[in-house]
């Protein structure tokens, strides 16, 4: 030892390791315009396919005529339902256990509705192809209002279903019903409504909207005749799943089909799931013997791709007199468009909506979910929150706010009255879930004291005395939420994609200078994985994250995973990384001891190597190991150090979080101004703050774009009305509010880190505050629940209904 | 469809190629020149995904024909690097002050956020946010990509970067 040496803060620093705010190494690339994007892709003889759409909502199609695009200047073939049928690909199955038609079969059941394909030299005499097809088309009556879809008068859309009185969730009441979900104890929950002392009924919508990254779906397909191979490159959240539902749609031997999902420009839960234009790429490249490039423009995507929500939650809260919640009861009625295209675990066709009763000990709840079909596009995509975690806190939220109001209580005040205790975890909730660790009250009352909740409470009082003297037209609202989600999809006791279990894995390989790559079942949008998942292995085997090279998205190279969607690449894969450095370290722990000449028990871990107990000055480096195990392992190991790991987690994880909106409104233009907003987060063990505060900037920023304005909306004919960034709200830097972020740490106990994933939770928390907000500056003037998006419009529309403008 | 000649100086090296007269600028130069940095997102202008620098102004090269982009000089996020290969103030500020997470706004971000300083070397939070709200991120929120910025401006003024307080 000696001035020189490095201090053991030096040695952690240096690995840069869990905790610290590493900076992203994505970004060397990305700043200079080198990512590679999969329309970046560019192979030899490529062609471009794309798709001929359907103006009718609802309509047959009586017939489809490409003599004439055929003969257009660079078009080489128009792909139909017909073409597809020959390889038994016209419709193809759901995540959901529905199919859905890969091109108009007969009948066209929402707009935009992919017909045919055209296939040509390059994207300019695609477009010239698809406006020389003919269609004729005979417009049947559309079903747009979702309550009206199990009228005995609707008109029936999927005519592959008719008659069927059984679908993949159970029974069927309705040619246009998809399923009925119902948890939680009806008749317990039907007596706590019977002697309630105090109950609360509200109708609470969350409208339909779309995840929107701002790179849209897109894939190159490339099929090699003679080797029989498919090769996809595709916007994908999830290669994996891609590479084994081609296999069994497509019946290719799985070996031949290789995924590849290179840098992806967001995804939000939009690219989880296998779309019309991977089908038809695919069968085009089968058929012309070229590669194939399919790129989705914005107005396809928002109006064909999988839209997010749209479910409408009637909510009723049972309670006593001062405060205390005894029953929830939920009935959701969930508009699933054309084709049942969600997303979710298979076994779960509400997702996980039973977390409804959210962050509060409810002693019993019903719940109900109706899924209908409407001629809208298909979808029910998590967009930034675990499957349908982000309605149903919005549910459990928004009506808690309604019962303070009945019973002049202080939102904040009935919240921590009825929150689940410390004590109580791990916690049994009422629909089913068992929750792994919490502390409501403490991030609560941080939340109330760094923002001074009381004071602001006071000022609204006297704002609104203000109002009512006349002095001011501008009303104060307070939007508090406490959510708790659930993520890390999932146990395979209750979680799996087409009969897949939602495990997901790591491969990690040292080489012998101390350097090593790790591959992942996970795919990065944008999370920054090849940043953090560096730092869990630099801390776990003490080799810096600047030696660990992080590789996702190769199916022939990465084991298999079930990707990256619903906030579980570090609840499940970031526990697969510290399970395979484990097994790595135990390995290099028989090695060391090999080396130093003791029992391996002697020794002991310390940053960067192993030390021999009592004998500090005897040690070997984790680099030094390296370098042994490929030329001097004990005598019966066999050489090199690697590992795998698969990792099958025991339970979900549940994240919570505090957040607080203080917003103004004048009345008379419904103009808002966000004055703050704070949100205090727990995602347990953080593993890299700067990249966990990016993450809650950003799925707030979402939240509010959600909740002030950003719909996908219909008209009463089945016409998208939102199709383009003109009308869908896009909020630029203008418009964004300041984010303060915040932090309690209740580790998981469950996880090898103690990590419970954060990704989703600002989007999930942030709905809720932002319309508890709104809802909160209308409610003195008598308003129980207005629906979102809160538009200056509609605020302003509140604001004459409820009398305050003339 | 006849193909029309143009020539045009891109990050100062002089181009030529074929192209429709309807060739969007944004197809020209991902596709002819094989530059793929500068990105497409929305096709409507909207997004800013796609913006360039061209004769000192930002452009949106979505909504531009190729041909009207004759004998001009461009600047893409290809350009933006300091002449050694380092990264210039504005792709450091971005990867120091976390302005980006997926990517795929970036290059269309720095290219105006370039433009920007130029014409306002020390702007306010207010007129970045202003100056680049024809810019959408769907990842960061922006306060992120403020700070980026605002590393930028003290790093070409040679002032030391205070971060603002939360």
């Amino acid at each position: 030892m000696n001035d020189l040496t490095p201090t053991r803060e030096q040695r952690t620093a240096a690995l840069e390791g869990m905790g610290c705010k590493r900076k992203r190494v994505e970004d060397i690339r990305f700043t200079q315009g080198k990512g590679n994007y999969v329309d970046d892709v560019k192979l030899p003889g490529m062609l471009h396919g794309d798709f001929v759409r359907s103006p009718h909502p609802h309509a047959r199609v009586k017939k489809i005529d490409d003599s004439a695009a055929l003969k257009v200047p660079g078009v080489l073939a128009v792909i139909t339902a017909e073409t597809l049928k020959t390889v038994n690909l016209a419709w193809m199955p759901t995540l959901a256990g529905d199919v859905q038609m890969v091109l108009a079969d007969g009948k066209v059941l929402f707009q935009n509705q992919e017909v045919a394909f055209v296939v040509a030299t390059d994207r300019y005499a695609a477009d010239d192809g698809i406006n020389a097809v003919i269609v004729e088309y005979e417009p049947l009556p559309p079903l747009v209002d979702p309550f009206k879809s199990m009228d005995k008068d609707a008109p029936v859309l999927r005519e592959d279903l008719v008659g069927k009185t059984t679908g993949a969730h159970g029974p069927r009441k309705h040619d246009n019903h998809i399923f009925e979900w119902t948890v939680g104890d009806k008749e317990l929950t039907d007596a706590a409504f019977n002697k309630a002392e105090v109950k609360i009924k509200e109708m609470i919508s969350y409208h339909r909207t779309h995840p929107s990254p701002l790179e849209t779906c897109q894939c190159v397909c490339s099929f090699d005749k003679i080797k029989g191979e498919l090769t996809i490159y595709g916007t994908f959240q999830a290669p994996h799943v891609i590479r084994t539902v081609v296999a069994l749609i497509a019946k290719l031997p799985e070996q031949k089909i290789h995924v590849i999902a290179p840098d992806i420009g967001g995804g939000f839960g939009n690219k989880v799931g296998a779309y019309p234009g991977y089908i038809c790429a695919a069968v085009a490249s089968i058929v012309t013997g070229k590669p194939v490039k399919w790129v989705e423009d914005r107005i396809e995507n928002l109006t064909a791709t999988s839209f997010a929500r749209d479910y409408h939650m009637t909510t009723e809260i049972a309670a006593t007199k001062d405060g205390k919640v005894t029953g929830l009861r939920v009935h959701v009625l969930a508009d699933h468009g054309a084709f049942d295209a969600c997303a979710d675990p298979s076994k779960w066709p509400a997702g996980f909506f039973n977390i409804v009763t959210g962050s509060y000990d409810f002693p019993t709840a019903h719940l109900a979910v109706d899924g209908v079909y409407t001629n809208k596009a298909p979808g029910g995509v998590a967009y930034r929150c675990s499957f349908r975690v982000t309605e149903a806190a919005y549910c459990i939220e928004r009506a808690m706010d309604i019962l303070a109001q009945k019973l002049n209580m202080d939102p904040a005040e009935l919240r921590l009255k009825n929150f689940i205790k410390p004590e109580q975890f791990p916690y049994h909730s009422a629909l089913g879930w068992e929750y792994d660790s919490g502390d409501y009250h403490t991030a609560m009352r941080k939340m109330m004291e760094t923002t001074g909740y009381a004071a602001l409470r006071k000022e609204q009082a006297e704002k609104r005395a203000a109002f009512a003297r006349g002095e001011t037209r501008e009303i104060m609202g307070l939007g508090v939420s406490f959510f708790t989600e659930i993520v890390g999809a999932g146990p395979s006791k209750n979680c799996d994609i087409l009969g897949i279990a939602m495990f997901d894995s790591c491969e990690i390989r040292m080489h012998p200078t101390g350097a090593g790559i790790a591959r992942m079942g996970t795919k990065s949008q944008g999370q920054g994985h090849e940043t953090t998942w560096a730092q869990i292995i630099a801390t776990e085997i003490g080799i810096p994250a600047d030696n660990i090279m992080v590789e996702e998205g190769n199916t022939d190279t990465a084991p298999y995973g079930l990707g990256t969607y619903g906030s579980r690449s570090t609840p499940v894969a970031g526990a697969a990384i510290a399970m395979a450095a484990r097994k790595i370290k135990a390995k290099a722990q028989m090695i060391a001891a090999y080396k130093l000449e003791v029992h391996e028990d002697d020794l002991e871990f310390d940053i960067d190597g192993f030390r021999v107990k009592g004998l500090p000055e005897k040690f070997m480096s984790m680099k030094d190991i390296c370098w042994a195990a490929y030329n001097s392992v004990p005598p019966g190991m066999e050489p090199g150090l690697e590992a795998v790991s698969y990792y099958d987690p025991p339970n979900m994880t549940y994240p919570f979080g505090a957040y607080l909106c203080v917003m103004d409104i004048d009345v008379d233009t419904g103009v808002y101004k966000v004055r703050r907003f704070y949100a205090l987060d727990d995602c347990g063990t953080r593993i890299n703050p700067m990249i966990i505060e990016g993450q809650v900037h950003g799925g707030l920023t979402e939240a509010f774009a959600i909740a002030m304005g950003q719909e996908i909306r219909y008209d009463d004919v089945g016409n998208v009305v939102t199709g383009s960034f003109m009308d869908f709200f896009m909020p630029t830097a203008v418009e964004t509010p300041h984010w303060e972020t915040d932090f309690t740490v209740t580790p998981s106990p469950h996880h090898p880190i103690g990590a419970k994933g954060v990704g989703e939770s600002p989007n999930v928390g942030g709905v809720p505050a932002f319309s508890n907000a709104v809802n909160d500056a209308f409610s003195f003037l008598g308003s129980t629940h207005i629906q979102m998006p809160h538009d200056f419009w509609r605020n302003w529309k509140a604001a004459k209904d409820l009398g305050a403008v003339a | 469809m006849a193909k029309t000649h143009v020539t045009m100086k891109v990050n100062g090296a002089e181009v030529e190629g074929l192209v429709e007269p309807r060739t969007l600028l944004v197809h020209f130069i991902r596709e002819n020149l094989q530059m793929t940095g500068t990105h497409i997102g929305c096709e409507t202008t909207h997004c800013g995904a796609c913006t360039v620098d061209i004769d000192g102004m930002s452009v949106k090269s979505c909504t531009m024909f190729a041909v009207q982009a004759q004998g001009s000089d461009i600047t893409t996020v290809e350009g933006m690097a300091n002449a050694d290969g380092t990264l210039s103030a504005l792709q450091e500020g971005f990867r120091m002050m976390h302005g980006l997470q997926c990517g795929f706004c970036t290059p269309g971000m720095i290219v105006r956020a370039h433009r920007l300083l130029k014409e306002n070397p020390s702007p306010s939070e207010q007129e970045i946010r202003m100056g680049i709200s024809g810019n959408i991120c769907r990842c960061t929120g922006y306060q992120n990509i403020v700070k980026a910025i605002q590393y930028a401006a003290a790093k070409i003024n040679g002032v030391e970067f205070r971060e603002a307080a939360e």
